[in-house]
């Protein structure tokens, strides 16, 4: 069996490649300049080539994997102090790029690609065949526990014994992080380090005082004392201790590496830091030129990168969405003022170019968010695969013959919400097959096909995409659920009669429900179908299930297409103005006092034939309830199958909003999904719409108690 | 369902070592992209097997496995690290730390199978 050849090879061997060349560049500016090379920037390259080796190797592309493999052993030379490289050196180096160029490129179009690299693997061992390596082990004179030096790597290592070398001090850190965003703490960390020493290594300490957090010893080697270290970090939580050296054999240890070439005291370090940074202006410049020169120089077909894609980290994208926000907020003020100017001059000259002027930034502006939504959004297609493959092993191993179907993989959502949707999907596709299709003998025994099918569909439909799973297996019985959920005291056995099929087979979502009464491995870990729609209610989701006894079960989630910036409709209750996502909106109409009826102690209106319950926000917030003006608007949303109407006094606008967090001590408020800017500096709450529906739905499905 | 946890840098080596381990009956995938996501979903999950890489940023696989050696939670937890021949001495250092099972970049796809269906094996 050999792996495939695939489209991740190829767009990953080609950024490890993009990365290594950016990398060399600099370096070689670095070096140039008479500088060091930064030794992390050393520890980069070599991590790309070894990237490569084992990608390359893996998926067999030899020659791919022959050339990076003497790249490596030479990066790794430099990383560890016994290779030194110059200018020669750095051109074989460079080589070595525009030929992973061309071979990469050969691969993607499926030609041969098992090249020659002989020639340039000869170069770069003569450039390997660098400095003896010295023979020291400047570990022996400090006093750092063994468990600390068995984790670290080679490279972790030799920075370790550099900076003693170097005489450095050397600290270690202790500090503890909340489990849910210490990386953000660590990096911190880092760059505040980096103004005065070099972080060796960061080691996860097993000594956690309690879950939800936890510890780091950084070892940080610097030539500041531990009060200059205490106050650059400026956070009294780090526990800082020196690691002791050994006095005597240390000061001899100096004077042996002294000799030592292209290793600088410490004083001299500090030139040619200055130098550097003189140095610095010029080296735009510089850069440039060199990839220039490279890129007339040698195969040019090599230049052009065969990957056209460009990963991008999503929380810069949502950088770029809160700017444009922002921006939208300034539009809504040019147009503003437009306005005003039309009325007090007239719609004559300044006044007519602001307008078009305004109009022509608002067109742009939307333009520009639909560029960056554009960027949000992938295909389905991803997570579908992985969907079917997972569901294939659920089926082999439950011994029932499923074969499940794939449509609409191409339809795209928002990324973050597609990472999100797997655990809740995955799950939906485990019920489907465990609880919903029969065995091949049951199913034969009914006259059906003894091999089920799941299907797996998606489609868009306006603001949402709809997701669908569904199968052809036994369905449920709604007698069942309703035994089930008075038994259960769900809901009362009056009520019980009263209920739509709808709001039968929504009972299942209540927390606690579980249709089978033994439970199975894969879906009966007290998992069920209400963390599902949990998962699907915090991406504004709204889930509903269907069924036909002895046929059929679908299950279908319906998921506004993002999260990050929406049109939204503002509105004033009581006097307190509040944003609606209009995506959920369907429309808006006045009501009288004689439109409202009470059905069941609850207030609904008739739309289009159809009965919608209201919402008063003034009842549901509680607040110092005013009357009702005479006149008010419902606001009438939907999400899925569910309906419902907003009481507002008044409409106020639309707007485009960002709706940003209200932080963990809020989170839980039900019904608001966050606040967001009004221009004029106003911040106000956003409705979720999705989390009122939810609830009534509960609600009218439930008893009231 | 067995869950094993990937820890791996490269998309594509982690898409390749998933498909493998997916077909082991009986066992689900966990895969995450380096050493700090791993010490994130550890506590969330039980695992029947950890399989790691030792060059990763932020954390190194060393040090990822020295930390499960030493929690209580992850003591009997096996490790099967997948790393490159270049770092032979890693690889020393990875069993003396207490790894189950060290394969070398680049595998034949059945040996790392038999590793996991081995180390599962022992799990329970």
């Amino acid at each position: 069996m050999s792996p495939p050849v695939n489209q991740d090879f190829i767009s990953e061997a080609q950024e490890i490649v993009d990365v290594l060349n950016r990398d060399l560049i600099v370096a070689e500016n670095e070096s140039s300049t008479g500088g060091e090379i930064d030794p992390e920037r050393v520890n980069n390259l070599f991590r790309s080539a070894h990237s490569l080796k084992g990608i390359s190797g893996m998926f067999g592309f030899d020659s791919i994997s022959r050339l990076a493999h003497s790249l490596e052993s030479v990066l790794d030379g430099m990383r560890l102090g016994r290779v030194h490289i110059d200018p020669v050196g750095l051109d074989v180096l460079f080589a070595c790029v525009e030929r992973f160029n061309s071979l990469i490129a050969a691969a993607a179009t499926g030609e041969d690609c098992n090249a020659n690299v002989e020639d340039l693997t000869k170069r770069l061992e003569k450039v390997a065949r660098g400095d003896a390596a010295d023979t020291a082990d400047p570990l022996e004179f400090i006093e750092l526990g063994s468990e600390v030096r068995t984790v670290l790597t080679e490279y972790e290592e030799h920075r370790l014994k550099e900076n003693i070398k170097r005489g450095r001090n050397l600290y270690i850190l202790r500090i503890t992080f909340d489990l849910a965003n210490f990386d953000l703490g660590l990096a911190e960390l880092d760059a505040a380090v980096k103004s005065i020493g070099e972080v060796i290594t960061k080691l996860p300490s097993s000594k956690t005082a309690e879950s939800g957090s936890i510890s780091f010893d950084i070892i940080v080697g610097s030539d500041s004392n531990i009060q200059e270290l205490s106050k650059t970090l400026g956070d009294d939580r780090i526990e800082i201790t020196t690691i002791q050296r050994k006095q005597m054999v240390a000061t001899a240890l100096k004077k042996r590496a002294m000799p030592i070439p292209q290793k600088d005291t410490t004083k001299s370090d500090a030139i040619v830091e200055q130098d550097k940074n003189i140095e610095g202006s010029n080296s735009q410049l510089a850069v440039e030129g060199s990839e220039f020169a490279r890129s007339s120089q040698d195969e040019s077909a090599s230049v052009k990168s065969v990957s056209q894609t460009v990963r991008v980290d999503i929380r810069r994208l949502d950088r770029l969405m809160n700017l444009v926000g922002e921006l939208s907020l300034t539009k809504t003020a040019f147009l503003h003022i437009s306005d005003v100017m039309k009325q007090q001059i007239g719609f004559v000259g300044l006044a007519v170019d602001l307008h078009k002027e305004s109009r022509n930034f608002e067109r742009r502006l939307s333009e520009l968010q639909a560029g960056i939504m554009e960027v949000r959004m992938v295909p389905l297609a991803n997570l579908f695969e992985r969907m079917v493959r997972v569901g294939r092993k659920i089926s082999r191993e439950l011994k029932r013959q499923v074969r499940i179907e794939v449509s609409g993989e191409h339809t795209e959502l928002d990324k973050l919400i597609v990472e999100d949707l797997a655990d809740p999907l995955m799950h939906l596709i485990r019920n489907a097959i465990d609880h919903g299709i029969e065995t091949p003998e049951v199913r034969a025994a009914a006259g059906k096909d003894p091999e089920g099918t799941v299907r797996l569909s998606a489609l868009a439909q306006g603001n949402h995409v709809i997701v669908e799973v569904s199968d052809d297996g036994g369905g449920i019985d709604p007698e069942k659920v309703i035994k089930m959920a008075v038994a259960k005291k769900l809901v009362t056995p009056e009520r019980a009669k009263e209920l739509t099929r709808r709001e039968i087979f929504n009972l299942l979502f209540i927390a606690g429900f579980s249709t089978r009464s033994e439970v199975s491995e894969y879906s009966g870990r007290g998992v069920g179908l209400d963390i599902v729609k949990n998962n699907i209610s915090q991406l504004s989701g709204v889930i509903d299930i269907f069924s036909v006894k002895g046929k059929s079960t679908s299950i279908t989630v319906t998921l506004p297409i993002t999260l990050a910036i929406i049109p939204a409709l503002v509105v004033a209750v009581a006097g307190r103005t509040y944003a609606i996502p209009l995506n959920n909106v369907l429309e808006t109409l006045a009501i009288e006092d004689t439109t409202v009826s009470t059905i069941e102690r609850r207030e609904v209106i008739s739309v289009r034939g159809a009965t919608v319950p209201l919402v008063d926000l003034r009842h549901h917030f509680r607040m110092e309830t005013k009357e009702r003006p005479e006149v008010c608007y419902g606001v009438v949303a939907g999400v899925g199958q569910h309906r419902m109407a907003l009481v507002v006094d008044e409409l106020v606008g639309q707007q485009d909003i960002v709706i940003k967090s209200l932080g963990r001590r809020l989170q839980h408020i039900k019904g608001i999904a966050g606040a967001t800017e009004l221009g004029n500096q106003k911040t106000i709450l956003v409705i979720d719409m999705v989390a009122l529906i939810n609830e009534l739905a509960v609600d009218s499905a439930a008893t009231e108690a | 369902m067995r869950k094993v946890l990937v820890v791996e840098d490269s998309s594509a080596m982690r898409g390749l070592i998933a498909s493998i381990v997916d077909q082991v009956d009986d066992c689900e995938v966990v895969e995450v992209a380096g050493g700090f996501d791993a010490l994130r979903q550890l506590p969330r999950e039980r695992f029947a097997l950890i399989i790691t890489d030792i060059n990763m940023p932020d954390i190194n696989g060393l040090e990822l496995l020295s930390f499960i050696r030493k929690n209580p939670n992850y003591t009997q937890t096996p490790v099967l690290i997948v790393s490159t021949e270049s770092s032979e001495r890693d690889r020393a250092k990875g069993l003396a730390l207490g790894a189950n099972a060290y394969i070398t970049k680049p595998f034949i796809p059945d040996d790392l199978k038999a590793a996991v269906l081995r180390l599962l094996g022992s799990a329970t």
